[in-house]
C-alpha cells in the first residue's frame, strides 16, 4: 500500500511538471507580445520595453522557465531594479501584469466562491441523483421509473446556461422571490450567502443529479441481478437492506468514480454558472484572464486546477480500496 | 385412467397418515413469466410432498424448472415479474397466499437456502462473520459480540479451520470450499427446518464435491433438517435422497423413493438421464448414450408429451396420443408415480432392455 501511494504521488510530480511545461511552452508559441499587453492605449515601446524587463520576458524561454519553477518553491521578485520591487513569496506562480496583483492571491480570492459553489451543488445532486436513481431502479417499468427518466432526460439535455437564464427571470426578476445575487463569505452573511448561491446550486445540481439518476439506476439493476443480493433476500433481510447494504454498496464504485472526478472538475471553475450568476470564482477569472490575455494568470489557473483533478485522482483510486476489499493488497 | 395398481384400504390409511406427517407439500404450483416473447411457463403444476428429515432430490436439465421451483418455495420469485399459483404448505403454513412480509420472516429462519457458486453468492465487500451476523441478527435480537460468538461456533462447525482468523476474512480470500462450507453455516445459523440445497457441489472441485455432500448430510443428521437437493448429477442422488422429482419442461415427469426410480426408471426421459451417466459397472467400450436433442423452450412447449420430440418409443403409442394428449403424473406402483402414456408394463420393458444392455444386469445402487 505504502508503496502503491509512493508510486502514485511521484507519477503526480511527473505529472505537474510535464503539464507546467506543456503550459509554458503554450504560453510562449501564443501569438501577440505579453510585454505590448501590459500597458494601455498610451504606450511607447520605451515602456514597453522596460515592462518586458521588469517582468523577466526578455530573457530566453528555458531561464523565463526555471525562474518560474523556482518561483514555486523559492518564491522571486519581479522587477528587482525598480524603486518598487514586487516581491512573490513561493509558492509564486507570477504576476498578473494585468490585475496588478500576484497570480496566487488572485486565485485565492476566488477560490473560496468556487470551493462553496461546487460543495453545495455536489451534496444536492449527489443526494438527489442517487435516491432518485434508486427509486426508479426499484420501480423499474413503472411510471415512477419513466417519470425519472424523462425528468432526467430534460435535466440532461438542458443546457446550463438556459436554465440558469431562466431562473433568474423568473425567480429574481419577474417574482422577486431572491434579491439579485452578490456573493458574500457565508461566514460574513449567511442569509445572503445562501440567497445568491441557491440558484447556481441548482443549476449544476440538475445537470448532474440527470446523470447520476441514469448511473445509480444503472448499476442498481445490474447488481439486482447478482448472485449475493439473492443470498442477501434468502436470510430474510428486510428490502430496505437489501437494496442499500447489499446492492447500492456494490454498485457504489463507478458512481464514486465519476463524483469524485465531477466534484474535482466543479473545484476548478463552473465557467458558465460563475458567469451567468455574477460569482467571483475561479471560473469568472479564468474567462476574464482569457479576455484580457493575462497569461501569467492563466497559467496559474491552469496549473492549480490541474492538480487539484489529479490529486481528486489519486483520492477516488484510494477510495477503491476503501469500498471494494478485493483491490487491497498486501 | 387410474393407477394401474389396487390401493387397498390399509394402503389408504398409511397414506393419510404420511399425509399428516407431511412437513412440506405444494400443491399445483406454477411460476409463469410475461415476456415480450410469450408467456414462459417456468413451473407449471408441480406438486410434490416431503416428510420430516426426509431428502428430496429434484433432478433435470437446465431449464426444466428445478430452480424456480425452489426459489418459488423460498419466495425468492420476483411477484412482479413473474406469476405464482398453487399451494406451498411449509409446517401448515401456506406461503402462496402470504403477505410478503411474513414470508420474508420466514426465510433465512424455517427455511434457508444455499446456492451453485459460493463465490458470487457472498457479498465480495463484506467479512464472512458479518454476513453471517447479518443473518443471526435479521431473525433474532441478539448483541453484536453475542452473535459473532455463535457465528465463530458455526463456522468451527462446518469445519473451517482456524476460525477465529477466518471469520474476518473476506470471500475472495477463501477457497471455493470454504465458500461453501460458510454459506452452509449461513444457511443452518438459525436451525431451519427447510434447507434448499441448488446444485451445491456444481461449481466446486471433484476432491471437494464428496466433502460438501457429507457435511450436508451429517448437518442434516444432526439438527434434523429436511432437505431439497437440486441437482443435475445422479451419481449424488443415488447416495443421499430418499425421494427423487425428475423435472422436465416445468412439470415433474417422475416422481418416487430413490431406489424406485434408479431400480425401476420407467419414464423414457429417466432412462435416458441414468443411460447418460458414466458409470464404473459399464462396459467401458460402450459410448455414454446422450439424449438426442435439445430441452423444449418454455415459451412454446410441444403440444402433446412436452418430452415426445426427444423420445424414442412416441411410437408404442397407439393414436398418436402423444402429439396430442399431455399426459397425467399417475402412480404407477407404490408411491411412484410416471408421467407417460406408455403401458406400465410395457414401460417396465423397455426400461429394462435399456439397462440390461448398458450394464449386462439390473443397475445396482
Amino acid at each position: 500500500m505504502a508503496a502503491y501511494l509512493v508510486r502514485r504521488v511521484v507519477g503526480m510530480v511527473v505529472l505537474l511538471f510535464l503539464l507546467s511545461v506543456t503550459v509554458f511552452v503554450l504560453f510562449n508559441l501564443l501569438p501577440g507580445d505579453p510585454a505590448r499587453l501590459t500597458c494601455g492605449k498610451a504606450c511607447t515601446p520605451q515602456i514597453i520595453e522596460a515592462n518586458r524587463h521588469r517582468l523577466g520576458l526578455d530573457q530566453p524561454v528555458l531561464t523565463q522557465y526555471t525562474n518560474f519553477v523556482k518561483g514555486i518553491f523559492f518564491g522571486r521578485t519581479f522587477s528587482e531594479d525598480s524603486p518598487e520591487p514586487i516581491i512573490c513569496h513561493a509558492p509564486c506562480l507570477g504576476y498578473s501584469y494585468n490585475r496588478h496583483q500576484q497570480v496566487l492571491a488572485a486565485i485565492a480570492d476566488a477560490a473560496p466562491v468556487t470551493f462553496w459553489l461546487a460543495v453545495g451543488a455536489f451534496l444536492i445532486w449527489i443526494v438527489v441523483g442517487i435516491s432518485m436513481g434508486i427509486l426508479a431502479a426499484l420501480n423499474r417499468g413503472s411510471w415512477v421509473d419513466r417519470t425519472i427518466m424523462g425528468i432526467s432526460l430534460i435535466g440532461y439535455s438542458m443546457p446550463s446556461f438556459f436554465i440558469g437564464l431562466l431562473l433568474i427571470f423568473f425567480v429574481i426578476i419577474r417574482f422577486n422571490w431572491l434579491p439579485f445575487p452578490s456573493y458574500v463569505s457565508p461566514f460574513d452573511n449567511p442569509i445572503q450567502f445562501l440567497q445568491t448561491m441557491i440558484l447556481p446550486w441548482i443549476v449544476l445540481a440538475v445537470l448532474n443529479a440527470a446523470f447520476y439518476m441514469r448511473l445509480t439506476r444503472n448499476q442498481v439493476l445490474e447488481v439486482f441481478g447478482d448472485d449475493y443480493i439473492r443470498t442477501a433476500r434468502a436470510k430474510g433481510l428486510p428490502e430496505r437492506v437489501v437494496v442499500v447494504k447489499h446492492a447500492l454498496r456494490a454498485g457504489l464504485t463507478p458512481i464514486v468514480t465519476a463524483a469524485g472526478l465531477d466534484l474535482a472538475y466543479l473545484l476548478g471553475g463552473a465557467i458558465i454558472s460563475e458567469n451567468i450568476f455574477n460569482l467571483p470564482g475561479l471560473g469568472s477569472l479564468a474567462v476574464g484572464s482569457v479576455l484580457n490575455s493575462d497569461l501569467p494568470l492563466i497559467t496559474g489557473i491552469t496549473l492549480v486546477t490541474a492538480t487539484i483533478i489529479i490529486f481528486a485522482n489519486l483520492v477516488v483510486d484510494l477510495l477503491y480500496a476503501v469500498i471494494d476489499p478485493r483491490v487491497r493488497v498486501g | 385412467m387410474i393407477s394401474d395398481g389396487v390401493i387397498t384400504d390399509s394402503e389408504v390409511m398409511r397414506r393419510e397418515a404420511a399425509l399428516d406427517r407431511q412437513f412440506l407439500t405444494v400443491n399445483d404450483l406454477a411460476v409463469a413469466f410475461p415476456t415480450e416473447d410469450g408467456l414462459v411457463r417456468a413451473v407449471d403444476g408441480v406438486s410434490l410432498s416431503l416428510e420430516k428429515g426426509k431428502t428430496l432430490a429434484i433432478v433435470g436439465e437446465s431449464g426444466s424448472g428445478k430452480s424456480v421451483t425452489a426459489q418459488a418455495i423460498m419466495g425468492l420469485v420476483n411477484r412482479k415479474a413473474a406469476k405464482v399459483t398453487g399451494e406451498i404448505w411449509l409446517d401448515g403454513q401456506e406461503l402462496v397466499a402470504m403477505p410478503d412480509d411474513d414470508v420474508q420472516a420466514l426465510r433465512g429462519d424455517e427455511m434457508a437456502m444455499i446456492f451453485q457458486d459460493p463465490m458470487s453468492s457472498l457479498h465480495p465487500f463484506y467479512r464472512i462473520g458479518d454476513q453471517i451476523v447479518e443473518a443471526i441478527r435479521a431473525h433474532r435480537s441478539m448483541g453484536r459480540s453475542f452473535a459473532r460468538r455463535e457465528a465463530l461456533e458455526m463456522l468451527r462447525h462446518v469445519g473451517i479451520p482456524a476460525v477465529e482468523r477466518r471469520i474476518d476474512a473476506y470471500p475472495h480470500q477463501l477457497s471455493g470450499g470454504m465458500r461453501q462450507r460458510v454459506m452452509i453455516a449461513m444457511a443452518l445459523i438459525n436451525s431451519p427446518d427447510l434447507l434448499i440445497a441448488d446444485e451445491p457441489t456444481t461449481a466446486l472441485d471433484v476432491t471437494v464435491q464428496a466433502q460438501i455432500m457429507e457435511l450436508i448430510q451429517s448437518l442434516q443428521a444432526e439438527f434434523g433438517t429436511t432437505v431439497i437437493l437440486i441437482t443435475h448429477d445422479l451419481g449424488i442422488v443415488a447416495d443421499v435422497a430418499d425421494e427423487v422429482a425428475v423435472m422436465y419442461g416445468g412439470r415433474i415427469v417422475e416422481l418416487g423413493p430413490t431406489r424406485a426410480i434408479y431400480d425401476n426408471p420407467e419414464m423414457p426421459y429417466t432412462l435416458g438421464l441414468l443411460s447418460s451417466i458414466p458409470r464404473m459397472d459399464r462396459d467401458p467400450n460402450k459410448r455414454l448414450d446422450p439424449i438426442r436433442g435439445n430441452p423444449p423452450s418454455p415459451i412454446k412447449l410441444p403440444k402433446g408429451c412436452v418430452f415426445q420430440p426427444r423420445c424414442n418409443y412416441f411410437e408404442r403409442v397407439p393414436g398418436g396420443r402423444c402429439f396430442t394428449e399431455r399426459p397425467e403424473l399417475l402412480e404407477a406402483e407404490l408411491d411412484h408415480s410416471v408421467r407417460c402414456h406408455i403401458p406400465h408394463e410395457e414401460r417396465q420393458q423397455i426400461a429394462n432392455d435399456v439397462l440390461h444392455a448398458l450394464t449386462g444386469g439390473p443397475t445396482p445402487l
